[in-house]
């Protein structure tokens, strides 16, 4: 009865963080789903039967994959959010079309199968010793050969990560040189950008800073704060700059 | 008579005959692998080359009549040649009467046009590639006139008509000549074809190709099979030999240098196929009917080729219509069988030093004329050039057959052996007789008799000695040779172990009812020329002439038939093809090519690039084959 | 019970392989890819209590080894191409077209 509920509620959760997954339109959000359903599998794996996996689950997945993962997001751009429009004719109807269809079939060929009435127990004891054994006696070759992978796997990462420096290092002198000409040609500003939070009364970086004058300076924040203070909360001073800055932004896109 | 058992010889000059070959196959290649370095001496070279091996023709010959009769037949073994499973051919060197006269006309009367040569194309910038042709033509020769079987003749066969063909083309700048090289290949290739198939047959008949194995188990063979042989073996005679059907090259082959014509196309080359069908002998002789189509194709030919000579203005072309009919009598003769083998060849001999002559004579006249080759130019030239004069004139003489000269003694053996077989066949070559004294009359009083016709910048003069030398020993053996190989029945009797001899053999009557009857035609012959030609203006340009002339011009149209029955057809039959190419087999090939071009334009819209898309596939794949395999499994 | 295990690992694999197809984010297609294996792992580890032994959970150990080396190379990629063409859309790498 126990496992009962669990499955039940676990199983909800997963497949609605998994279509959360496929769905939601930035890719953060992505990945917090992503961990949802694999917390909830690790639950799963342990009440199978499997504290092992479950725990390897919760430390491979939850935490060095899905570590990766928001690594590369930072990376790549937090704030890039995925339009949703579909530019290949016919392309998600035939997704839709083909998982459902692959989904009944599998479920179809569950329900055909002659499952044996009663489950046989696993076997009795630590399931971890259990686990070992196996692994250092029938599999111990595939083991092995797992190691290499592992190792090449990190060699490839550092081959592809490395970047040859084909021009020479630019020195501060060089740096300079360029914010200047950047700021002579496109105009863009050559000094630090002001920092935010500014006269706040609390410690954030959604707060624009204030100029002397005691308008917000609509550099001070990040644009991707901006975007997410579209609500009723902060200063009302924020949501003007993030109305001029929207505004700014909009003018420029056009 | 049977001809003689071959013996194997190894040693003295007989053993080392080879060197015949070998001397002037030496100096072509010399003379064509050191190019320009050799072009100061090379003509000296070619002509020494030539000379040694007359000398080692001669020695070989002198040792050959040391032999008793019954040992004349020497075979030389050189190596073996091609040792195919059941096709095994050795290559050796036959030496017997037949073929040692052979070598000693093509060696003694090359090395005569070797020496003539130098003086002729000693303005030639390609003299020295000259004398590497005549090398090559030389040895070409000696092998197949040498060689002990039926392939190694087949070789020099070949070897004389490429020789041929780059000597006619010699002056390839000018297309005529071009055009003459190639059709005299070409028409040359119809006759190999059937020497070609001709050893071809003697090959699946005997097992052997060589002449010892060959001739001696002729008479067991089938008589078919003979026929068919003996008339594969003429075909190519014909082609060779500038025989009806076969004869319309030899007119134009005069394009190439006077030399050639006198040695290749006069002398030696074309009388190969009178050498192929005596070796045959044995063969011909159990084959009646092959014997009586050579006999045939030896009459209208010497008729044809008399008919043309007394049209043509061209002095080497009237001379090469009278090679025609000449070497038409040797076949006429070799078809006459052992009577006529002897006749055949002595007048092959004799016809070789008196045409020799009057090639080297015309070309001496050519080169005192500018190269002008029209006789309706010439005329008076008798003053002019005394020796070329004297040695034409001799040589004219004894091609007509007057008495005691080589032509009368050989071409009344002849004559005379014909009638002993068929009347008509006599008749025949005494009317080609008198024919022949008219239209050799007509060449002789057109260019040396007669008022002076010459072009306004022709300055005639006698030639320079290495070019009269050779045309007064020519003329020498122009005048005695007959004599010396017919009189007494000498040369009948030498090659005698050779191509065998008649039972009765055929005495040489100087005073018969056929003899008596062509030299009075012949003189009726000259007589008329002499009326015609010296007596009376010759028009400088040829008067239209009647039918018949025409017909004589058109070398009795020869071509004209040719191009009809066998050009045109082509023509067409290649445009067929072509058509058939283009639009048939090119139509199915590009229609196939754009068919899948187009398809594969269709079929690469599916390749978006898009990863995607691709990925699509795969899962649909995958959902196919999970929904095939619970479609079997429920079954 | 195990059935029940069963079907939702399908699921959860049909969603994944359907957000490998429609997203265009490199990834979030890589975080799909990663969703199917895990169900994939489920169904492992629901077979190897169906028939009583531990092999299939050694065999969904070994996946998630293949897939930690994975995902290492994956997002090595990602980041390459990222750095590259400025865009972590697999529309974009669509070289292959032309």
């Amino acid at each position: 009865m126990g496992e009962a509920i669990t499955f039940w509620v676990l199983a909800v959760v997963s497949v609605a963080a998994a279509l959360g997954i496929v769905f939601s339109r930035k890719a953060v959000y992505s990945a917090l789903m992503l961990g949802t359903v694999m917390i909830s599998l690790a639950v799963l794996y342990a009440v199978q039967g499997a504290p092992f996996l479950a725990a390897v689950q919760i430390i491979v997945y939850t935490g060095a994959v899905m570590m990766l993962f928001l690594f590369v997001l930072m990376l790549v751009g937090v704030d890039s959010a995925d339009s949703l429009v579909e530019t290949l004719r016919g392309q998600r109807f035939w997704a839709g079309v083909a998982g459902l269809g692959f989904a009944g079939l599998i479920a179809l060929a569950i329900g055909n199968a002659v499952i044996e009435a009663a489950a046989p127990e696993l076997p009795v004891g630590d399931n971890v010793v259990q686990i070992a054994q196996l692994i250092f006696t029938r599999y111990v070759f595939a083991f092995e050969v797992t190691s290499a992978l592992l190792i090449t796997a990190a060699l490839a990462a550092i081959v592809l990560a490395h970047r040859e420096r084909t021009a020479p290092k630019p020195t501060q002198k060089d740096l300079s040189r360029a914010r200047f000409r950047a700021f002579a040609e496109k105009g863009r500003i050559p000094t630090p950008l002001p920092g935010p939070g500014t006269y706040a009364r609390h410690n954030a970086i959604d707060m624009p800073a204030l100029l002397p004058d005691g308008t917000v300076s609509e550099l001070s924040v990040h644009r991707s704060l901006v975007r997410d203070a579209d609500d009723d909360s902060g200063d009302e001073r924020v949501r003007e700059a993030v109305r001029a800055q929207r505004a700014v932004e909009k003018e420029s896109g056009e | 008579m049977q001809p003689a058992e071959i013996i194997t010889e190894t040693g003295g000059v007989i053993g080392a005959s080879w060197l015949m070959i070998a001397l002037p196959a030496v100096g072509a290649a010399i003379l064509l692998l050191f190019g320009r370095l050799t072009d100061r001496w090379g003509h000296l070279l070619g002509t020494a080359m030539s000379l040694a091996s007359f000398a080692v023709a001669v020695l070989a010959f002198v040792e050959l009549l040391g032999f008793d009769e019954a040992e004349r037949r020497r075979q030389v073994m050189l190596y073996d040649f091609l040792p195919a499973g059941s096709f095994h051919v050795e290559m050796g060197l036959l030496i017997d009467p037949l073929s040692i006269s052979f070598a000693l006309l093509i060696t003694g009367v090359g090395s005569l046009i070797h020496i003539y040569s130098i003086g002729y194309m000693a303005h030639d910038e390609k003299r020295r590639k000259f004398f590497a042709y005549l090398n090559l033509f030389v040895a070409a020769m000696l092998v197949l006139v040498l060689a002990d079987n039926y392939l190694g003749l087949y070789i020099g066969w070949e070897g004389v008509g490429l020789a041929s063909y780059l000597l006619i083309g010699f002056w390839q700048h000018k297309p005529s000549a071009a055009t003459a090289a190639k059709k005299a290949f070409v028409v040359n290739r119809v006759g190999d074809f059937g020497l070609a198939l001709g050893i071809f047959t003697i090959f699946t008949t005997f097992g052997t190709v060589a002449y010892k194995d060959v001739l001696a188990n002729a008479g067991a063979a089938e008589q078919v099979t003979l026929t068919v042989i003996g008339l594969l073996l003429l075909l190519g005679a014909c082609g060779k030999s500038a025989q009806l059907p076969l004869q319309s090259w030899l007119l134009d082959a005069m394009e190439g240098p006077t030399p050639v014509s006198a040695l290749i196309h006069a002398a030696t080359m074309v009388t190969a196929g009178v050498y192929l069908i005596t070796r045959s002998g044995a063969i011909y002789e159990g084959a009646p009917t092959a014997q009586l189509v050579v006999t045939i194709v030896g009459a209208a030919t010497l008729i044809a080729g008399a008919i043309i000579g007394c049209a043509k203005d061209d002095i080497k072309k009237a001379l090469a219509g009278s090679t025609m009919s000449q070497i038409g009598y040797m076949v006429l003769a070799a078809g006459l069988g052992p009577i006529g083998y002897a006749f055949a060849i002595a007048h092959l001999i004799a016809h070789g030093f008196f045409k020799a002559a009057m090639f080297l004579g015309a070309g001496s006249v050519m080169h005192a004329m500018n190269d002008e080759v029209d006789m309706r130019r010439y005329g008076g030239l008798r003053t002019v050039m005394p020796i070329t004069f004297a040695t034409f004139g001799l040589g004219y003489l004894a091609i007509i057959g007057i008495p005691p000269l080589s032509g009368w003694f050989t071409k009344d053996s002849i004559i005379e052996a014909a009638m002993h077989v068929s009347p008509v066949l006599g008749w025949v070559a005494v009317i080609g007789a008198g024919i022949t004294g008219f239209y050799m009359s007509r060449v002789m009083f057109m260019t040396f008799f007669g008022e002076k016709r010459w072009a306004s910048d022709a300055h005639p003069h006698e030639s320079p000695k290495v070019m009269t030398w050779p045309l007064i020993l020519l003329s020498v053996g122009s005048v005695l040779g007959g004599g010396l190989l017919i009189a007494g029945g000498t040369f009948a009797e030498f090659l005698r172990p050779a191509v065998g001899a008649p039972e009765e053999p055929l005495a040489f009557h100087p005073v018969s009812v056929p003899g008596i009857v062509t030299i009075v035609l012949v003189l009726a012959g000259a007589a008329y020329a002499w009326t015609k030609y010296a007596k009376s203006p010759v028009p400088e340009v040829a008067p239209r002439g009647s039918f018949l002339t025409t017909f004589a011009r058109r070398d009795l149209y020869g071509d004209a038939l040719n191009e009809s029955l066998f050009m045109r057809p082509g023509q067409w039959l290649t445009r067929l093809a072509v058509f058939f190419d283009n639009r048939g087999v090119d139509g199915i090939v590009n229609g196939l090519a754009a068919a899948i071009g187009g398809t594969s334009g269709r079929l690469r819209r599916i390749q978006t690039g898009f990863v995607r898309s691709y990925a699509l596939s795969v899962f649909l794949g995958a959902a196919a084959v999970v929904g095939a395999l619970l479609a079997v499994g429920s079954f | 019970m195990t059935t029940h295990y069963l079907v939702l690992s399908a699921l959860l694999f049909a969603i994944g392989a359907i957000g490998v197809l429609v997203r265009r984010n490199a990834i979030v297609v890589f975080m799909c890819v990663e969703l199917m294996l895990n169900a994939c792992n489920l169904a492992f580890v629901t077979f190897a209590r169906q028939h009583g032994n531990l092999d299939g959970q050694i065999i969904a150990f070994f996946v998630m080894v293949v897939a930690a080396a994975e995902v290492v190379v994956g997002l090595a990629i990602i980041v390459t191409m990222f750095r590259t063409r400025r865009s972590a859309s697999v529309d974009d790498a669509n070289l292959l077209k032309n």
